[in-house]
């Protein structure tokens, strides 16, 4: 069983949360730093699955954030490799820049 | 009491680390402080009781994600002066809508309560008496086999992909072209020569029929520029 609550999990992985969220405001121009981002904010739902996971005794929890894990690396894989083919096409990798579909 | 310690501890250089990593001037100061992040939440999954996975967050993010972060960073020639521009115009809202989502979450997790019957809900409850590694070993490779291929696909999948990405044909680069190699005919590669008595194989005509006409120049145009690629 858990020594530390539960709470103080879930308080520290909203806080990660929110951090990561910030982050993509704050960096709109810089889509490393986003990708950064996104892996504190699958960081935070990793915490959040473990906490909730030892606080109930199910290790489903632990299983689900492995896959979380997972697909954490793939999507940074692949995005890295975006960003580098952009640069190398493009030679810059700002965000606003990224309009040949015009979207 | 120590370990509650150790959890503030350790709470508190994760939340520093993470606001480090998207306030920090220099990207790669922000890789490095994603590092200590994950680092730090590792211990967190250890407090919580998740060894293997902490472990495996140190391995794979860590070993894995951080260094590919740290080549992407440091291979990229980026103006980061000018990436940070509108810095200080995305802060408020930035800051605004953080505010208000962490206090949402707060208040739910301010009022939610455990189901008195949640425990007969448990997909796969812990088995007493085995390590936390062995756990997940007997579940993974027989509950959750389909999500454990599954994830090796996607595995599969991303890495496949990024090889496809990423890859660039190179003038330069010689490749064994099939068509060419079957299109051959015997008549264009093979001459008969009759060699009379006394003389060498030179003067007849030589092996080396039909002449090979111009060999094709091998031209090493990524020798000096390799950092700027081809535009």
């Amino acid at each position: 069983m858990m020594i530390v609550g539960i709470g103080h999990f879930l308080v520290v992985s909203a806080i990660l949360l929110v951090l990561g969220i910030f982050g993509i405001f704050l960096n709109r121009k810089n889509v490393i730093i986003i990708l950064m981002s996104i892996e504190l904010i699958l960081l935070a739902v990793n915490l959040n699955l473990v906490a909730f996971s030892a606080a109930q005794n199910d290790m489903a929890g632990q299983i689900l954030a492995m896959l979380v894990l997972t697909v954490a690396a793939a999507e940074a894989a692949i995005g890295l490799a975006i960003v580098t083919i952009y640069f190398r096409n493009r030679g810059s990798i700002q965000v606003e820049d990224v309009n040949l579909m015009k979207g | 009491m120590i370990v509650t310690f150790f959890f503030y501890l350790f709470s508190l250089v994760l939340v520093l680390s993470a606001a480090m990593v998207v306030t920090a001037r220099n990207p790669v100061h922000s890789v490095l402080f994603l590092i200590l992040a994950f680092f730090n939440a590792a211990a967190l999954f250890l407090i919580a009781g998740a060894e293997f996975l902490a472990m495996i967050l140190v391995i794979v993010y860590v070993g894995a994600v951080a260094v590919l972060f740290l080549f992407v960073v440091m291979m990229l020639d980026i103006d980061f002066d000018q990436l940070r521009s509108g810095f200080q115009r995305y802060l408020p809202i930035g800051a605004a809508v953080g505010a208000v989502l962490f206090l949402e979450l707060l208040l739910v997790f301010g009022g939610w309560q455990l189901a008195p019957n949640a425990v007969q809900f448990h997909a796969s409850p812990t088995p007493p008496g085995v390590s936390n590694t062995e756990a997940i070993g007997m579940l993974m490779y027989t509950d959750y086999f389909l999500l454990f291929q599954v994830a090796g696909l996607i595995l599969m999948v991303a890495m496949i992909g990024a090889i496809v990405l990423t890859l660039r044909e190179r003038k330069t680069s010689r490749h064994q072209v099939i068509a060419v190699q079957t299109a051959r005919t015997v008549a264009e590669t093979l001459s008969m020569v009759s060699v009379p008595l006394g003389a060498g194989v030179t003067e007849a005509g030589g092996f080396l029929s039909p002449i090979v006409e111009e060999q094709e120049e091998f031209v090493d145009e990524d020798a000096g520029g390799h950092g700027h690629g081809h535009h």
